[in-house]
């Protein structure tokens, strides 16, 4: 195995290994990936996240070959994938319903995919075991598929298509089957066997934690289309659209119509806030447009008296609803009438008993003006 | 824009496609045929001479044929209803009880569906003419051999159906009725029966199909005043190919295709019915 | 489920009309059947129960055997021929879009709600010398030769002096097609049925894994449908294996199955016994063929618990 990791060596996230420029898939008249462009690079572990139905997993498939492109193109470590069909293309998935052969043993699912690339029985049967073993699978190669649990399912999935040494390894909803301790464990699990593998991997999934502990860098998708790619705290802290911000993480979304735009420094006024608020960002937008301030629950300071330091954008409410969620509560706190609530998350430090606030208190809200971002569309 | 075919869309790949054509020409170019045909001016059957009615004239004109087509449709009614309740008898015995022996049972049960058609019709044959049944009883009484014979192979088919329908039966229907202070008979009638219908109507579609299709089995049990109309079309067709079969075997095509989409809809508004009901 | 001990006036009630008309309308004339078959005729009609094997015996006699081989080996190609063309059929069906796929089923079952003897007279119309399938074929051969004939070559009879039609019907040929035309569906249904089951993700498995349509088709697709292709072949061999009306309408005098010889036994040759034990020699092979299909059910079902 060592003389081919040649993968393995070279630097993550130099250069691609997946370039896809105007890719579209349809149905009918059901747009299911709509004109993606992405580029996905070598070693990196990449997330394509979004709700069902975006068009995350029919990407993944026309990247194994099991969808066909509408338009568009897909090129794996230059190659142009078009004429390619599914087997052989020098990916491997491993499926949501892990796929393994019901009729094969489990060494013999693993050693299919090498079996028909005429790799000799024995040494086909070698490698299997040491993939096994590499998913903490070792000698369970006799046993059927029913008499594995869903986890172990799951790691002869893994193992078949790694053993396969892929340019690329497809994850579809990988942990969405599992139960939730599994799940946390598989996560730590995959990415050690990534970083240990070297291979390059994409998981789409749907899960916001999941995409965020995993992955190196992340696609959102909504309605076909790539609204966002960048590595996980850019995406929470610098979303690009109303949908990226209120897809990952809870927002507070207000929107409102920018009065001032200069030297990094955006000012806005919204009829929920009761004065103009001031936020830090590169990215000016024009005076006069509408904007939405995108603000994170947990970045927000709460205090009966206001703050003391000017510099704080700050406005006044009372709190309407509390909602106790163990670790957190969550505060919604009214500014204006007719207004939608600002939700404000506060660790419970101490025991609930002392709860520093009630409901109907007059409150003040607080934030500096590096949290939040104020987004154009 | 034309999706490219995918790697599983095996039903637009050209050798399915074409041997789906190839199948459906060789399913249906004999019978689409044998009714054009049928309204051919033409004895020869091979040239389209123009359209005609008089093989259907002709058909209706031959008392023999008529006669028999009657027999058929007599037998059919008559051994459907028995075999609805035979059917329905056996499905609700082997749904509801425990017995010693229920295995084998069962087996003997389904062995009138296994059982080549011919030890079927020559085990009739031999039972009738040696226990001396008497074969010149009046109308229908003369009909009783073959509708016996029908009864004995299509009743299990009636169970199978209806057994498969009391599988989605929910037992505490039954019991709910029993606490209401139903008796057994009420509680079939009243509970059973209404829930069983689809399944008792699908079967006996089976039944009166299985029926009016039968040929070997009636081929031994009928006697020379007793001739079904497969039995006669037989005799006609052994002999030659002629438009007037051609005519009369469109009738009872056109009679089992219109009888096959009303059970078809039937079930299928049963099915909507249910539906409704469940959501 | 309740013992028949809790209600047995009920128990009685469902149970005794049903098998009071299977024991004396169904089990009674088959044991006739099974006595006769020891049975030695005594004159044209007259039958003398003795306990005689003779009529097995002479079941075992070349002329009958080769009969016996005969049916084997139509019910045989048949159940291959039907194989051979219900599986694209079938694969067609499941990964036809939705609205398609009941308008395919009911394609394929509809010949079946027709009667067996119209189909297998219709089949005679169009096979016969006479009947469509020649006269079709005459039509390209005088089309060819006109064509011919305009390139200069109509003295040449390239394609010989008159159309000779096919001898399609009455011969063993002829009793293939028509038991395959009758019992293809059969063969579809179960196999539609084991397909639709088939997790797709498999072949896609399969397919990403490197294995060509063929492998995926032959080492993944296959082994799952067999279950399907089992039920499938077992609902055609038999009831091919004990067909009477097609080979007696299609075939010629060297095409006769074992049915004909029962039939020709009670209503021409009436010799009673002798057909009697053809009939459960008959009857003991398909419960043979049952039997394997049973075999083979349990075994797969005991992998599964192992």
């Amino acid at each position: 195995m060592s003389t081919e990791q040649e993968v393995g060596e070279t630097p993550v996230g130099e250069t691609p290994i997946i370039e896809i420029a105007g890719l579209s898939k349809h149905y009918g008249s059901v747009t299911a990936v709509d004109d993606v462009d992405l580029t996905i690079r070598r070693g990196e572990f990449f997330a394509l996240l979004g709700p069902s139905g975006c068009g995350k997993t029919t990407l993944l498939r026309m990247l194994a070959g099991l969808e066909l492109p509408t338009a568009g193109t897909i090129r794996i470590d230059g190659q142009d994938m078009s004429a390619v069909p599914a087997n052989r293309r020098p990916v491997n998935m491993v499926f949501q319903s892990y796929a393994v052969f019901p009729h094969m043993t489990v060494r013999d699912n693993v050693a299919y995919g090498l079996k028909v690339d005429g790799v000799p029985r024995q040494e086909a049967y070698r490698r299997a075991e040491e993939a096994l073993e590499l998913v903490k699978l070792g000698g369970y190669g006799p046993r059927r598929p029913d008499q594995l649990s869903g986890g172990q399912r799951q790691r002869v999935a893994l193992a078949r298509a790694l053993v396969k040494r892929p340019k690329v390894l497809l994850l579809d909803e990988p942990l969405s089957a599992l139960d939730a301790k599994l799940r946390e464990q598989m996560r730590f699990e995959l990415v050690n066997l990534q970083e240990s593998v070297g291979i390059t991997f994409v998981v789409v999934t749907h899960d916001q934690d999941e995409a965020l502990s995993m992955a190196s860098r992340i696609a959102v998708m909504d309605h076909g289309r790539v609204q966002q790619t960048a590595p996980p705290a850019e995406l929470y802290e610098f979303p690009r659209t109303k949908f990226v911000a209120d897809f990952i993480g809870s927002v507070n979304l207000i929107e409102g119509t920018v009065e001032a735009s200069d030297d990094g420094l955006v000012r806005l006024s919204a009829p929920a806030l009761q004065v103009p608020v001031e936020i830090e960002q590169a990215s000016g937008l024009p005076a006069g447009s509408t904007g939405w301030l995108a603000l994170r629950p947990e970045k927000v300071d709460i205090s009966r008296e206001p703050p003391d330091d000017a510099g704080r954008n700050t406005v006044a409410g009372t709190v309407e609803e509390i909602t106790y969620l163990g670790d957190v509560s969550i505060f919604h706190v009214r500014l204006t009438a007719d207004q939608p609530l600002i939700k404000v998350t506060i660790a419970n430090l101490d025991r609930v008993t002392r709860r520093p606030f009630t409901w109907g208190d007059r409150v003040h809200l607080s934030w500096a003006p590096t949290c939040g971002v104020v987004l154009a569309q | 824009m034309a999706t490219p075919i995918g790697p599983l869309d095996y039903t637009r790949r050209l050798w399915v496609r074409l041997t789906l054509l190839v199948v459906f020409v060789f399913l249906y170019a004999p019978i689409a045929t044998l009714i054009a045909f049928s309204f051919n001016d033409s004895r020869r059957n091979i040239v389209w001479n123009g359209f005609t009615l008089k093989y259907y004239e002709k058909a209706l004109g031959n008392e023999g044929l008529i006669e028999a087509f009657a027999n058929s449709l007599t037998i059919a009614v008559l051994s459907t209803l028995v075999s609805i309740v035979l059917g329905a008898l056996v499905a609700v015995l082997l749904w509801r009880f425990r017995f010693p022996g229920k295995a084998g049972y069962e087996g003997v049960v389904a062995l009138p569906i296994v059982i080549p058609e011919i030890c079927m019709g020559v085990a009739m044959l031999a039972f009738f003419s040696r226990i001396g049944w008497p074969s010149d009883m009046v109308w229908p009484f003369n009909l009783s051999a073959i509708i016996i014979a029908h009864v004995s192979f299509s009743f299990p088919f009636v169970a199978v159906v209806v057994r498969a329908r009391l599988e989605g039966f929910n037992r505490e229907l039954a019991e709910a009725a029993q606490d209401l202070g139903a008796t057994e008979w009420q509680v079939f009638r009243d509970v059973m029966i209404p829930f069983l219908r689809p399944g008792l109507v699908a079967g006996g579609m089976l039944a009166f199909t299985l029926s009016l299709d039968d040929f070997v089995i009636t081929f031994f049990t009928s006697g020379p005043n007793t001739v079904t109309f497969p039995v006669k079309v037989y005799s006609m067709v052994r002999f030659s190919v002629t438009p007037e079969v051609n005519a009369a075997s469109t009738v009872l095509i056109v009679v089992t295709v219109v009888m096959t989409a009303a059970a078809l809809w039937m079930q299928h508004r049963a099915g909507m019915k249910a539906e409704e009901a469940a959501g | 489920m309740e013992s028949w001990r809790r209600n047995p006036l009920v128990f009685w009630v469902t149970g005794l009309p049903p098998t009071a008309w299977l024991l004396l309308f169904f089990l009674v004339p088959l044991a006739l059947v099974w006595v006769l078959s020891f049975a030695e005729l005594r004159g044209v009609v007259e039958m003398e129960v003795t306990g005689t094997f003779a009529n097995y015996v002479r079941a075992l006699d070349p002329l009958y055997l080769q009969i016996f081989g005969k049916s084997f080996v139509f019910a045989g190609l048949t159940t291959l021929v039907s194989l051979v063309f219900g599986f694209p059929v079938a694969l067609a069906i499941v990964f036809a879009p939705r609205r398609w796929r009941a308008v395919l089923l009911l394609l394929v079952i509809l010949p079946f709600w027709t009667n067996l003897l119209i189909r297998t007279y219709a089949l005679i119309a169009v096979l016969r010398t006479r009947g469509f399938v020649n006269f079709t074929l005459e039509w390209f051969w005088e089309k060819a030769n006109a064509v011919l004939s305009l390139l200069g070559l109509g003295s040449f009879q390239l394609l010989g002096e008159r159309f000779e039609p096919l001898e399609l019907l009455y011969n063993n040929t002829a009793v293939v097609i028509g038991l395959v035309y009758v019992h293809l569906p059969f063969m579809v249904l179960p196999l539609y049925a084991s397909l639709e089951k088939l997790d797709r993700s498999l072949i896609e498995a399969a397919l990403d894994l490197g294995a060509s349509q063929f492998r995926a088709f032959a080492t993944v697709v296959v082994p799952l449908a067999l279950p399907g292709i089992i039920s499938g072949a077992i609902l055609v061999f038999i009831p091919a294996l004990g067909s009477f009306l097609t080979p007696d309408l299609l075939g010629g005098t060297d095409s006769q199955m074992i049915a004909n010889v029962i039939e020709r036994q009670f209503k021409s040759a009436n010799d009673w016994p002798f057909g009697s034990a053809l009939s459960f020699l008959l009857m003991y092979l398909t419960f043979g063929a049952l039997a394997l299909r049973a075999l083979y059910t349990r075994r797969t079902a005991g992998q599964g618990r192992a």
